[in-house]
């Protein structure tokens, strides 16, 4: 499994075709106590940098793209009943939708872990 | 020599740090006040009414037979509750509100005056319209007022607030594209535009597209042009922008998508900054709404109905809603509806409200403008851009201004939260200006500033007012940057202390419940 960052602050996990998003701890950071997160309905088709999900702080309300193209398989429904897990564990239990690739090569423009840190260290 | 005989001496005060709790709760005239469902019962009533004689019940046994709840009160319990309550609040007429115009500006009392005349407070919509020609002079003269100092061609009068304003315009292109046989399902929208626009493009059913704001706070004109094609309907900016800047490109940002076969849709919110100054007709804008409260200082913010006209470029105009005041050849004026319409404006979009628009903010407005004046209005801009710019220079040493190079602010000086304390934030500077005696300004919005403080004085604010606020706001700012540790606890003397936003957002609680029940629902 290899992880991917965005520089819009999104995560992606990849395993084979599949995948699972959610955004990084830096954008939760700045985006301060999760209060609603809107995840996408399965089935639903997702294009590399459109609109995925939504989620709600106490200061905005911010759309959360997706990192590739492809079918989502399954919307964390957790965060509907404790949208703090985005603030608690971003990379982890925080995580927004699984999704089912349409094109492996998007991933080849994405940042690593040492790429996303050093690019956080100029914000 | 006059003795004080009242036996009151001064060294009797300085109670401040008094531990004692006082049996009510209250604080001498910090009152505290109950809900109203946990004062009333349903035992009490302002009015006596004489005991309804037995009928026999022809509601097929739908009769009520469960108290509703509503509490009961007396005349004098309902008034006290209701003034104890507006002693919790702060408002324009208590001092200056950095939120701004688009809250609350002084409201001149001659407006209400003449609001209040009995030929514009007492008719109604539905009367006669030869029994309402001076009501409806009202609309028709505001309406001429508002085309010449826009210089646009048209005004629809009848949109009810700022964003209902922007769905006009925008339906209003949708119009012109159709009867051109056009698709575009693109709108553009700059990052430094209010964030209704996207919503109301999204609401008409276009596709929004984000343009980047640059470094200096105003739209990304490079990135502006290169979008610009044959599926894009047009642009939604606002101006001045959120930022407080001026877009000085807007000219040419309308020729460019007037070449590309796009119309301008201009958030005119902000036109307070330019009245009689600028006029967007001469932009290129084809459709803006203008807020009545913003730049004609109608009540809003909790005080009174927003109203939104939207002026018209020649181009847009033959598609604008219905109703609409014309006037005969004999003077006259006459509403037209519906069945006049066909005639009259053939191509028009439609109807957005029932009636002719707020009729109540109209009769406001245009005294407004008549008691000021074309050169009246004109010093309304000047001095609403004198005064915030008076705020950014006198602050700008101690609160991070992040567009002060980009030279003088319109009527709006923003800051950020650079520099502060580690842990300090925009939250608690607004926190401790309440401590102060301030309503805090708008706080983490725009979007493109991070932790933004926009301070919008308003043009009606003395020297000596704003010297007040930009000391209180200059203390509160140092003691960020100093790391205070009262100021994270902050406020202190308001009557709550900082409240869970957080926890308020996740759980609202909505509806009231008697205790018991509250309890067993948890």
């Amino acid at each position: 499994m290899t992880r991917y960052f965005t520089s819009e602050h999104e995560w992606i996990d990849v395993d084979g075709n599949e995948a699972l998003v959610g955004i990084t701890d830096y954008a939760q950071s700045q985006l301060g106590d999760i209060v609603f997160v809107d995840v996408p309905a399965v089935g639903a088709q997702v294009t590399k940098g459109g609109d995925a999900a939504v989620v709600e702080s106490v200061k905005a309300a911010s759309d959360v793209y997706a990192p590739v193209s492809g079918t989502v398989t399954q919307g964390n429904a957790a965060l509907g009943d404790d949208p703090a897990l985005v603030n608690s564990d971003p990379e982890g239990e925080g995580w927004f939708f699984k999704l089912t690739l349409a094109d492996p090569s998007e991933l080849d423009g994405l940042m690593d872990a040492a790429a996303y840190q050093d690019f956080v260290a100029t914000l | 020599m006059t003795l004080n005989q009242s036996g009151w001496r001064p060294e009797m005060g300085g109670a401040s740090d008094c531990p004692l709790n006082s049996f009510t709760g209250n604080r001498a005239l910090m009152l505290e006040e109950a809900l109203i469902f946990e004062i009333g019962d349903s035992t009490t009533t302002g009015v006596d009414l004489a005991e309804t004689p037995k009928v026999a019940s022809r509601l097929g046994g739908l009769d009520r037979v469960r108290d509703i709840g509503l509490p009961g009160l007396s005349e004098p319990e309902t008034v006290r509750h209701y003034t104890r309550l507006s002693r919790q609040n702060y408002a324009i007429d208590l001092g200056l509100f950095p939120l701004g115009s688009c809250t609350m500006k002084h409201n001149p009392r001659l407006n209400e005056k003449i609001a209040r005349m009995t030929g514009f407070a007492d008719v109604h919509p539905l009367q006669p319209q030869e029994t309402v020609q001076g009501a409806l002079a009202v609309i028709h003269e505001l309406a001429d007022w508002l085309v010449k100092l826009t210089g646009m061609h048209a005004v629809a009068m009848s949109p009810k607030a700022g964003a209902h304003g922007e769905l006009c315009g925008i339906l209003s292109i949708k119009a012109a594209l159709e009867a051109r046989g056009e698709d575009r399902p693109v709108v553009l929208v700059p990052e430094s535009a209010h964030g209704t626009n996207p919503a109301t493009a999204a609401f008409a059913g276009f596709q929004v597209e984000s343009i980047p704001a640059t470094p200096q706070g105003r739209v990304d004109l490079p990135a502006l042009l290169a979008r610009l094609g044959p599926d894009v309907a047009g642009v939604m900016i606002t101006n001045p922008n959120t930022c407080g800047l001026f877009e000085r490109d807007l000219k040419t940002i309308s020729d460019a998508v007037h070449a590309a076969g796009g119309y301008v849709y201009c958030d005119g919110a902000n036109f307070n900054a330019i009245v009689g100054r600028v006029r967007p007709g001469d932009l290129g804008v084809d459709a803006m709404h203008i807020n009545l409260h913003k730049t004609f200082s109608t009540p809003h913010g909790g005080g009174g109905p927003g109203s939104g006209p939207v002026v018209l470029s020649e181009a847009l105009a033959p598609f604008a809603p219905i109703p609409f005041v014309t006037k005969a050849a004999d003077g006259s004026l006459r509403l037209i509806e519906e069945e006049m319409a066909g005639d009259a404006l053939p191509q028009s979009f439609g109807r957005m409200t029932a009636f002719h628009g707020q009729m109540g903010m109209f009769t406001r407005a245009l005294s407004y403008i008549l008691s000021h004046g074309a050169d009246g209005l004109r010093q309304v801009a000047e001095d609403a851009v004198l005064n915030a710019n008076y705020v950014l220079r006198q602050l700008e040493d101690v609160l991070d201004a992040p567009f002060a190079t980009s030279g003088p602010c319109m009527h709006e000086a923003l800051f950020s939260d650079a520099n502060l304390a580690e842990g300090f934030s925009t939250l608690d500077i607004a926190k401790g200006l309440i401590d102060e005696g301030f309503h805090p300004m708008t706080v983490y919005f725009p979007l493109v500033v991070h932790g933004a403080m926009l301070v919008e004085p308003t043009e009606t604010e003395s020297k000596a007012a704003l010297d007040q606020f930009i000391g209180a706001l200059r203390s509160v700012a140092l003691r960020a940057k100093q790391g205070d540790p009262a100021l994270k606890s902050a406020p202190h003397f308001a009557p709550r202390r900082r409240l869970d936003e957080t926890l308020a957002a996740r759980k609202p609680v909505l509806v009231w419940h008697p205790p018991e029940l509250a309890e067993a629902a948890e």
